[in-house]
């Protein structure tokens, strides 16, 4: 069983996000970067699947230079080889639909019988790329995915709804699923694993290779101004040392707010 | 020309998701400000009840769709006969609450008519004519304004909370139900769907919990989790966690709080260690008092804190614990 996992590579869940001056995006000159959480649980479902029922994972991710670095480790937990879609003109593809219409056009000469993504990025958070990617693809989906269970030819998902409700659908393979952050535990890479991704391909495709031009990938959403959000309400920050600020605290909650 | 606002009603089995009316006032808003009159559809099997109760709204008109093939929800079920009606109707906004049955499905009918869909909007406001839609990046750290420049229909999706459903308005008199054909024969439904269920171990209701300690990622280790049981305990507090700390099984899944967990509303809400991302947020925000710890003074959890402490909770948490015993010892 072949699985591509679409992986994505995003500034680091701790980051101290500024905003850049010209307010469109955030000041990323001291951003360390990471997989996407979902992405991560995404490669390790993937992974797992290959250990029991055997085959290829194979990782696609669309960035520059950086990115090669999630790849790597993609391929030091165990993916088998990676595609790397890295073209500057790609940069202009920043809504779901124009990365969707990179990766079907990457995915274009692959065998598979699995696609999976994170349910969401953790930067742009839009929840549409994988679907997208069915779409185009002509695959049936499933969103949310707490679990897989392949079978012959059709593939059985626990869907997670809401409230702490759940659903098993069964969908004919080849699929693409989004896959949910705690779907599974991570593993770390190991050294053996380090050592042997040095070996692993990772293809480049450039825009040549896609027969996409940046006119194509003009994205149909623009931010027009990025900002911190406006609070809703007003908050009293207590300081001073913690003793000092816990006596504080529980006062207030006692005669203020009166709720203890 | 596209025009007109038609907004998505999302019904399971005759019952109305309740988010549908949130969705619902940003319709009526955004209908008021840009003068495109707002429809409603609801699509399904036996949904006259959801029809007749969206039609007592303010709106020009509801669309029913029903088909044996819509009778339960499946994302090509509804791609398809949404995608007819859409094409028929064209309007130029087609407007969703951010639910788990639209991230399922809407991407992937925005995709086959060849339409954007901004998602997960927390607002809008209408510039030139034109709908400038606010949606929160970096899961709510940041907001943007986002300027569409497809062609109509422009799909948007509202995050749930971001508009009061009893906000909804009301209409003097109902609003006309007209049933639309659609052609579904050819349709192949590919997903086949069980029953839904509950995982067994529902054990806790927080939602009765008159006080809440939560804790989150911050805490970065099980063996941390100890001591803010101890602040809860002398609290005489229930416990709750943020998603993280239930997948990694720190504590058990029927204390979660959150979007895939159970929504409170307690007299205190005590976040530690919990940056406050929009999926534990929408299950906790309308506490009646919320205080945080967090060491990042930027955290979206201070938003909607009424009292917050920036600092390491390693040192603050332990402190309170020590206040509170105290403070009980001399009453």
């Amino acid at each position: 069983m072949n699985i591509v996992v679409c992986l994505k590579q995003v500034p680091k869940k701790d980051s101290i996000l500024r905003i850049a001056a010209a307010q469109k995006w955030i000041d990323d000159r001291d951003i360390s970067y990471e997989m996407s959480e979902a992405d991560a649980y995404a490669l390790e479902e993937a992974l797992r699947q290959k250990e029991k029922h055997g085959g290829e994972v194979i990782v696609i991710s669309l960035g520059p230079e950086r990115v090669r670095q999630s790849i790597k480790e993609a391929l030091a937990k165990g993916a088998d080889r990676a595609i790397h879609l890295h073209d500057s003109i790609f940069d202009s593809a920043v809504d779901a639909a124009a990365v969707a219409r990179l990766l079907a056009a990457a995915l274009k000469d692959e065998k598979y019988d699995l696609i999976f993504t994170g349910l969401q990025s953790d930067d742009y958070g839009f929840a549409q790329v994988g679907l997208i990617l069915a779409e185009t693809l002509g695959l049936a989906s499933a969103t949310i995915v707490m679990e897989v269970q392949p079978q012959e030819g059709s593939v059985r998902v626990k869907r997670e709804l809401e409230s702490g409700w759940f659903q098993w659908v069964k969908l004919p393979m080849p699929a693409l699923l989004t896959i949910q952050s705690g779907i599974n535990q991570l593993r770390y890479a190991t050294l053996k694993g380090i050592m042997a991704a040095k070996k692993k391909e990772i293809r480049e495709v450039k825009a040549a290779d896609v027969g996409l031009t940046a006119d194509d990938l003009k994205p149909a959403q623009v931010i027009e101004r990025a900002y911190l959000p406006e609070k809703t309400k007003r908050t009293e920050f207590i300081e001073g040392k913690p003793a000092e600020a816990a006596a504080k605290l529980i006062e207030k909650l006692r005669f203020d707010a009166r709720v203890i | 020309m596209s025009q007109g606002i038609l907004l998505f009603i999302e019904q399971r089995d005759g019952v109305l998701n309740r988010t549908s009316f949130e969705a619902m006032v940003a319709a009526q808003s955004i209908a008021e400000s840009t003068g495109e009159k707002l429809s409603a559809i609801v699509v399904g099997k036996a949904i006259a009840a959801v029809a007749s109760d969206v039609a007592s709204r303010k709106l020009e008109r509801v669309y029913t769709v029903e088909d044996d093939k819509l009778a339960e929800y499946t994302p090509d079920g509804y791609v398809e006969a949404l995608k007819q009606t859409i094409e028929k109707l064209d309007p130029r906004f087609v407007i969703l609450s951010h639910t788990y049955q639209v991230r399922d499905f809407a991407p992937k009918l925005a995709a086959a008519l060849g339409k954007t869909f901004v998602t997960d909007c927390v607002g809008f406001r209408v510039e030139d004519g034109d709908v400038v839609f606010t949606r929160q990046i970096f899961q709510g750290k940041i907001s943007t304004d986002v300027r569409v420049n497809g062609n109509p229909p422009i799909f948007a999706s509202f995050q749930a909370g971001a508009y009061r459903a009893d906000k909804a308005e009301s209409a003097e008199s109902p609003a006309e139900i007209t049933a639309l054909d659609v052609n579904m024969s050819g349709v192949e439904i590919r997903a086949q769907s069980e029953p839904k269920f509950q995982e067994a171990k529902q054990a806790v209701d927080l939602s009765q919990a008159p006080l809440i300690v939560a804790v989150g990622r911050g805490i970065k280790s099980q063996e941390n989790i100890e001591m803010v049981q101890k602040l809860a305990e002398a609290m005489g507090a229930e416990i709750a966690a943020s998603r993280p700390i239930c997948d990694n099984e720190w504590l058990p899944m029927d204390r979660q709080i959150g979007s895939s967990g159970q929504t409170v509303s307690p007299k205190l809400y005590l976040a530690v260690g919990i940056s406050g991302a929009i999926q534990h947020v929408v299950g906790m925000k309308n506490s009646q008092t919320i205080v945080a710890i967090n060491k990042d003074a930027e955290a979206p959890i201070f938003d909607i804190a009424d009292y917050g402490i920036v600092g390491d909770l390693f040192d603050i948490v332990p402190a309170l614990t020590a206040e509170i015993n105290k403070v009980k010892g001399s009453s």
